[in-house]
């Protein structure tokens, strides 16, 4: 499993997610950044592939891809002047902001490696094959209330958000009076 | 096993090659499907169609005089690859020139896990009916990006036209590709197909004419032909998201919409009419089932330019109406229905004969129908 | 160097805070948005590792939840977005400080 064929195409997906993920906070055109997003996405789908996790490589093409990412561009589109290729957008309080994140980010990495003392099961006994079923089974029996749960926060969600990004419709009643 | 190793460990070589074959006789297929488009519908129409361009400049081909315009496509090639590439001034170079790629990439990967004969698929991925899924929800990108980045008003509504549309339909295309699930309980294409058998009446078609219809339906809308061609309507939008392209580019959008097509006829042939199964033949050779495969999305192309051909666009709110109100419970109650049967009978039969009854009514219903039509 | 668990949730980290600097340091909204959207699938990407190395499925179980959320909030957010882009012509952070005074 752990050829260096493996090893390498491990590596070149990191950099692409870490790359594209840094496009997406540095680049000063939005639309840059919407396509550094997209990298990223794919990048972490090939990862789970990596990780015995094909049906959520999967999901997060779908869901992430296919739908967050559309809805963000859409939003690009709206709230920008069509005109206007180039989407310009600044910085705000640079140094602070890297210094904070940057001492989290060396703290996290030296609990990772120095620390933590990870519990694995032995690599005979990892996840292997299709996770399908199992996760199927588990959606059905173990988790069907939080399952249920979910659907019902997501339709509120979207009904709530279709309520507010529609135009005032008592004005036009209004003037339609 | 893990997946990517399943991958790496089968014949990597063979796999490469199967891929060169596909993609070139799909590149080959998507300039004769332009062809036979044409003709199609200069028949429906009582035209005559393209009939002069043959191949007259090599002199062994001579003889043929070019007598049903076989070579038009090939003209037509040379002829958008020989014109001028405009790119608006203020458009979004970067993003204008990105936009016909992603289509074209989001069109030729979804045949990657087609089965064109018993175990023969470039990849045979264990998901791969959602991994059909995720790519057709990638071919949003190509089209709304192309319409924003031209910056031209025109591009700008047929790739938001475009957009909505292909998440609308996307739904009712899920639903009926779970509905396909149920029955074949099977997430893999090939053991989709393989659950198919070779008995016709085992054949999705049959055991889930709704889902056929649904499914047949969304892929019109998510290939952005007519009766759902919105995104390009000539009358209204000039040329909807490509209006702006030229030459190359143009002909990359021109590429990805055919190859969409007929990707989307194979998915079609594949989930429904039983992919490579050769009628009441068990275990045929391979190369009787890839012609078998060839035959059944041949048949489906047909259609789909049948129908361009008959039906007259739809308005925008007609073509949310179908999509949300119709086509979406449709798509539900069809999915309850193929469920339910499942659980209490243990097996798709009584599907298969209900709708064969349907079928038959409907038929009936039609011939008894025609002396009226004719008084009105 | 053998991939191992480390890697996979190194990798995370970088994703994390790449996010956390876009949150703390960008102006535009929809940015900010993209933003959290890395730092959720940082998260997911972490879950998902757990799951693999423990042989157990909730991890991924519970990536679908996160998905599901990030989903929801992508939605009403970019409806703020677009409300709030509607009545102050802008989307800039900074500018839309009408809850201050």
């Amino acid at each position: 499993m752990n050829s260096l064929a493996y090893q390498i195409i491990f590596y070149l997906f990191a950099a692409i997610i870490v790359g594209s993920a840094a496009l997406v906070v540095i680049s000063k055109n939005i639309i840059h950044s919407a396509f550094g997003l997209l990298f990223t996405f794919f990048g972490v789908a090939a990862i789970y592939v990596y990780l015995n996790a094909d049906f959520i490589a999967v999901t997060q093409i779908v869901v992430y891809v296919g739908g967050i990412l559309v809805l963000l561009l859409f939003g690009v589109m709206l709230t920008n002047k069509i005109t206007q290729a180039d989407l310009k957008t600044e910085t705000l309080n640079p140094v602070p902001g890297l210094l904070i994140t940057l001492s989290v980010l060396a703290m996290l990495l030296y609990t990772f490696y120095f620390r933590a003392k990870w519990v694995t099961v032995p690599v005979d006994q990892q996840l292997r094959g299709t996770v399908v079923e199992p996760i199927g089974i588990a959606t059905m029996t173990t988790y069907v209330l939080p399952f249920e749960i979910v659907s019902i926060v997501l339709m509120v969600a979207l009904l709530g958000a279709a309520y507010i990004a529609r135009a005032d419709r008592k004005v036009q009643t209004k003037e339609g009076k | 096993m893990n997946a990517l190793a399943l991958l790496l460990v089968m014949e990597l070589g063979d796999r490469f090659a199967l891929m060169g074959v596909v993609l070139g006789v799909l590149l080959t297929a998507v300039a004769y499907t332009v062809y036979a488009e044409r003709r199609i519908a200069a028949f429906i129409q009582n035209r005559t169609g393209p009939d002069r361009v043959g191949f007259d400049l090599i002199p062994q081909l001579k003889f043929l005089k070019g007598a049903i315009g076989l070579g038009q496509p090939l003209a037509d090639v040379i002829k958008l690859l020989m014109k001028e590439d405009v790119v608006p001034e203020n458009a979004n170079k970067f993003v204008h020139a990105l936009a016909p790629l992603i289509s074209l990439f989001a069109a030729l990967t979804t045949i990657a896990v087609v089965p064109y004969a018993k175990g023969v698929a470039i990849a045979d991925v264990n998901i791969g009916i959602l991994y059909i899924l995720a790519i057709t929800s990638l071919g949003v990108y190509g089209i709304t990006l192309s319409g924003w980045a031209s910056n031209s008003k025109y591009s700008l509504l047929g790739g938001l036209r475009s957009s909505a549309q292909m998440i609308s339909y996307e739904l009712s295309m899920g639903l009926a590709v779970v509905s396909v699930v149920v029955l074949t309980n099977a997430l893999n294409m090939g053991e989709i197909v393989e659950s198919q058998t070779s008995n016709p009446l085992n054949w999705n078609v049959c055991r889930n004419l709704l889902g056929f219809i649904i499914f047949t339906t969304a892929a019109f809308a998510e290939t952005n032909r007519a009766p759902f061609d919105l995104p390009e309507a000539e009358q209204e939008l000039v040329g909807g998201y490509h209006t702006e392209y030229s030459s190359m580019k143009f002909a990359l959008f021109f590429l990805a919409e055919y190859a969409n097509m007929i990707v989307a006829c194979t998915v079609i042939v594949t989930l429904f009419l039983g992919g490579y199964q050769v009628p009441f033949w068990t275990d045929a050779p391979w190369f009787v089932q890839v012609g078998a495969f060839i035959t059944k999305t041949l048949f489906m192309m047909f259609v789909f330019i049948w129908v361009r051909w008959t039906l007259p666009r739809f308005k925008y709110n007609q073509l949310m109406d179908l999509g949300w109100k119709f086509m979406l419970p449709l798509g539900l109650f069809n999915l309850l229905i193929v469920a339910s049967t499942i659980v209490i009978f243990g097996n798709s039969l009584p599907l298969s004969i209900l709708n064969l009854v349907l079928v038959a009514l409907c038929v009936a219903g039609s011939f008894a129908a025609k002396p009226q039509s004719k008084m009105a | 160097m053998e991939i191992g668990m480390t890697h996979y949730l190194a990798l995370s980290a970088f994703m994390f805070t790449t996010g956390v600097i876009g949150v703390l340091t960008r102006r535009n909204a929809i940015v900010i948005f993209m933003s959290i959207e890395l730092m959720l699938n940082a998260v997911n990407l972490s879950l998902v590792t757990f799951s693999h190395y423990l042989n157990d499925v909730q991890g991924q179980m519970l990536v679908f939840f996160v998905m599901t959320v990030a989903a929801a909030e992508a939605a009403v957010g970019l409806a703020i977005v677009i409300s709030m882009f509607r009545n102050k012509q802008t989307i800039n952070i900074d500018e839309i400080n009408i809850l201050k005074y």
